[in-house]
């Protein structure tokens, strides 16, 4: 399945609401498999509109979502959302579940019988970093900030998925932390493989993480190309963005 | 008697009544969770429903529950040859209370359901859950504690609410509490109240427990999570299973009777009678509040139970006040006849009408017999008349016009007290029962009604004319009791009951010894 050049690929698609309010508005494009394509721009930008596409949270209102050449309204949800791993920001753990269970919870509705669930969960925890004897147990209000996004990236791989969505994952976390987990996360692109769309408000962390960036801006995209050619680029848009990421280094640096 | 004293001597009864009232309560918010936790569900995917369902729970709330026993009793509804609703007893209680226990769990339902942070929904969606496990593995239990909050106010509402239940022989607690507000004594409304407060205490303590339990202890654990609920559905179980073995064969006798001493006596006096006689099981369905009864008899939810000519005539059939004994009983047999198929049978032989009291002393000082004797010297008098007296059809009013009355002072109070305020010299005549056990006691005469103003009330038993076909020989019966009771001997039998504070039962048992009815 994931032999194809093109995993996910958005035609012509617009979004808008009810009232009649446009959130995404003619967006052309395609990830490739294995690629980690990071969805950059302001708040309200349509960023994640873009992403709840991809997992149907939401249908178009017009043009179509392909995933694995097949357009997403063809696809039952169920079936699309359990192939694809979804990491939004910390409220997204259950908080009425351990670290263990929260984990457990695709593989659960998968089927899988409880042993094969619990060394899954336990070999995830390993591989973000946690110790599973210390931490398995636990209720999400008894760990950190990123110890909560670690346990969101491995609650997303837990059924080895060939997608992963991730909505600004790592939005909460203080900056040094958050440095620490974007390298680790790094690493991990590096090990799975996975073909990741990954939305984010900071240039800083969409260098560290991006295949390619997609720049969005008032439900348009207005790039798409490699980091170095953002900061290229002449769009005041993508300029104002290349100034963030060029203070951030120097401030980075210092610190 | 102290209230300790009463618990220790009626320790079986008052255990008795407490399961009858934790029966109620438990069965009655149990089925207001199994309506109201789904109905809240379907609210929470169909928010449209949401304002006339909560509207209607609302409304519900605020309807007294007497009034709604009251439009309850007379339906009649069956659900595979099982009666649902309607009629007298634990079941209607059940159908009222349900009705006021499901505002808050519905409410809450909604509401906890609804408060669940929408990011964590969409986390849910987004990983692939259904609607239904979505619904079970992350709604329900984010709003459990919300849900517990709402059981919690349901229940206590319950609690309370079940005393009432009483007024319509559903048991409960409020047996004690109805018994003591009309014998006037303060140690039975107690035994009555004390227990029902420390239930509905326990109750809200103990689900105010699992509420903080599963709102702060964050989640209990899964499976002590099941052992609640395993828990709570055999207690649900084990409650319906007694109650099942607790209904008793068919082809039963119902003696019913109204919720004052006399009454629960004359019922104790003609179920006692069925038994020794007919060999027939009874069932006794006491203290049933204004004209529950009489609803209950045309339900047939009831056999029989003694009526009294002149409550029939004015408070049911709505008739003009007559004073002829025989005309009176001629009027409601016939009306009774043809408008509910039910059958007056033999006048047991007391007139238990208004008795004009005045102090046995005075009566011999100033050689009163009758009323006129006594509206004569009147104009230096003080009365003291119960609100009932002041405000019926039969009362003050024409009685004052028709003797010429033109008392000095009217003082009025509750009933009870006048008796009290008679003997202790703060009136001078009082207008009471005339077979209440007090007049004997406290040595009071009644003066005789020579102008025939008060309608008769001649206690006679009702029956449905279907009972007394399928089972003439409680005809029989009640034939052998015609003319049985004197006003005297009625009085004494009150007495017995009110004063000396022995068992009904028991009093009617001697009774019925003494007649020879009883062997």
């Amino acid at each position: 399945m994931t032999n194809g050049q093109t995993t996910i690929e958005f035609r012509d698609v617009s979004f808008a609401l009810a009232d009649g309010r446009k959130l995404l508005a003619n967006l052309n494009l395609q990830v490739n498999n294995g690629e980690t394509l990071v969805l950059l721009g302001r708040s309200g930008s349509g960023k994640t509109t873009t992403m709840k596409l991809i997992n149907r949270l939401i249908d178009p209102t017009s043009g179509e979502v392909r995933v694995d050449g097949k357009p997403t309204i063809e696809w039952d949800p169920i079936r699309l959302r359990r192939r694809i791993g979804y990491v939004i920001q910390e409220v997204g753990l259950f908080p009425h579940l351990t670290v263990e269970e929260n984990i457990g919870v695709v593989p659960r509705l998968e089927g899988w019988d409880a042993d094969r669930i619990q060394a899954r969960a336990r070999a995830l925890l390993t591989m973000v970093g946690l110790d599973a004897d210390r931490f398995a147990r636990r209720y999400p209000r008894e760990l950190s900030g990123g110890q909560r996004q670690r346990v969101g990236v491995a609650r997303a791989l837990a059924a080895d998925p060939p997608v992963i969505l991730l909505d600004e994952p790592f939005g909460a976390l203080d900056p040094i932390t958050r440095r620490e987990i974007q390298q680790e996360f790094r690493s991990l692109q590096h090990e799975l493989g996975k073909t990741m769309v990954f939305v984010t408000h900071d240039i800083a962390e969409a260098f560290v993480l991006a295949t390619r960036i997609a720049l969005l801006k008032d439900g348009e995209m207005i790039l798409l190309g490699l980091p170095a050619e953002l900061l290229q680029s002449r769009h005041p848009e993508a300029r104002a963005f290349a100034q963030c990421f060029h203070d951030s280094q120097s401030t980075g640096s210092s610190a | 008697m102290t209230l300790l004293d009463f618990f220790s001597r009626n320790s079986a009864e008052l255990i008795t009544l407490t399961f009858e009232h934790l029966f109620l309560v438990v069965v009655s918010t149990g089925i207001a969770i199994l309506i109201g936790v789904p109905l809240g569900i379907l609210l929470t995917r169909k928010p449209a429903l949401s304002k006339p369902v909560l509207g209607f729970a609302n409304i519900m709330q605020t309807v007294p529950s007497l009034a709604l026993f009251g439009f309850l009793i007379p339906l009649n509804v069956y659900l595979f040859h099982v009666k649902i609703l309607g009629g007298i007893g634990a079941r209607t209680a059940i159908v009222a209370l349900v009705l006021y226990a499901l505002l808050p769990i519905i409410r809450n339902t909604f509401i906890g359901i609804s408060n669940v942070d929408p990011a964590i929904r969409d986390a849910g969606r987004g990983m692939g859950m259904t609607d239904r496990q979505l619904l079970f593995q992350v709604e329900l239990p984010l709003a459990l504690g919300v849900i517990i909050a709402g059981v919690r106010v349901a229940t206590v509402i319950c609690v309370g609410t079940a005393t009432i239940a009483a007024a319509i022989d559903a048991g409960g607690l409020g047996r004690y509490i109805f018994r003591g507000l009309r014998a006037n004594d303060n140690v039975l409304i107690l035994a009555g109240a004390v227990p029902a407060a420390l239930i509905a205490v326990a109750a809200d303590l103990l689900l105010g427990y699992v509420e903080r339990a599963i709102q702060f202890g964050g989640a209990i654990q899964w499976r002590s999570k099941k052992l609640l609920w395993s828990g709570a559905v055999s207690l649900l179980l084990i409650f319906g299973v007694v109650s099942f073995f607790l209904r008793g064969p068919a082809g039963r006798i119902a003696v019913g009777s109204k919720d004052f001493t006399e009454q629960v006596i004359l019922g104790e006096i003609l179920a006692q009678a069925i038994e020794a006689k007919t060999g027939l099981q009874v069932v006794r369905r006491f203290d049933l509040g204004g004209n529950l009864a009489h609803e209950a008899l045309i339900a047939g939810e009831l056999d029989l139970y003694v009526e009294y000519t002149g409550t029939a005539l004015l408070a049911i059939l709505k008739s003009r006040p007559l004073t002829d004994p025989q005309e009176v009983l001629r009027r409601v047999k016939t009306e009774y006849a043809s408008r509910f198929k039910l059958e007056w049978t033999e006048p047991l032989g007391f007139n238990n009408t208004f008795a004009i009291l005045v102090r046995g002393d005075d009566a011999k000082r100033l050689r009163l017999k009758t009323i006129t004797d006594a509206s004569k010297i009147s104009a230096q008098w003080r009365a003291g008349f119960g609100q009932d007296f002041m405000s019926r059809s039969d009362g003050y009013p024409g009685f004052a016009q028709t003797y010429g009355f033109h008392f000095q002072e009217i003082r009025e109070m509750d009933l009870s007290l006048t008796y009290r305020a008679l003997a202790e010299n703060q009136v001078d005549l009082i207008a009471g029962n005339s077979t209440d056990g007090l007049i004997s006691r406290y040595g009071f005469f009644q003066l005789e009604d020579d102008r025939h103003y008060f309608p008769p009330y001649d206690a006679v038993p009702v029956a449905r004319q279907a009972t007394l076909q399928k089972h003439p020989e409680v005809r029989s019966v009640l034939q052998q009791l015609g003319g049985i009771l004197t006003v005297d001997e009625m009085r004494k039998l009150n007495y017995a009951v009110d004063g000396e504070k022995r068992q009904p039962g028991e009093v009617a048992r001697e009774f019925l010894r003494r007649n020879g009815i009883l062997s």
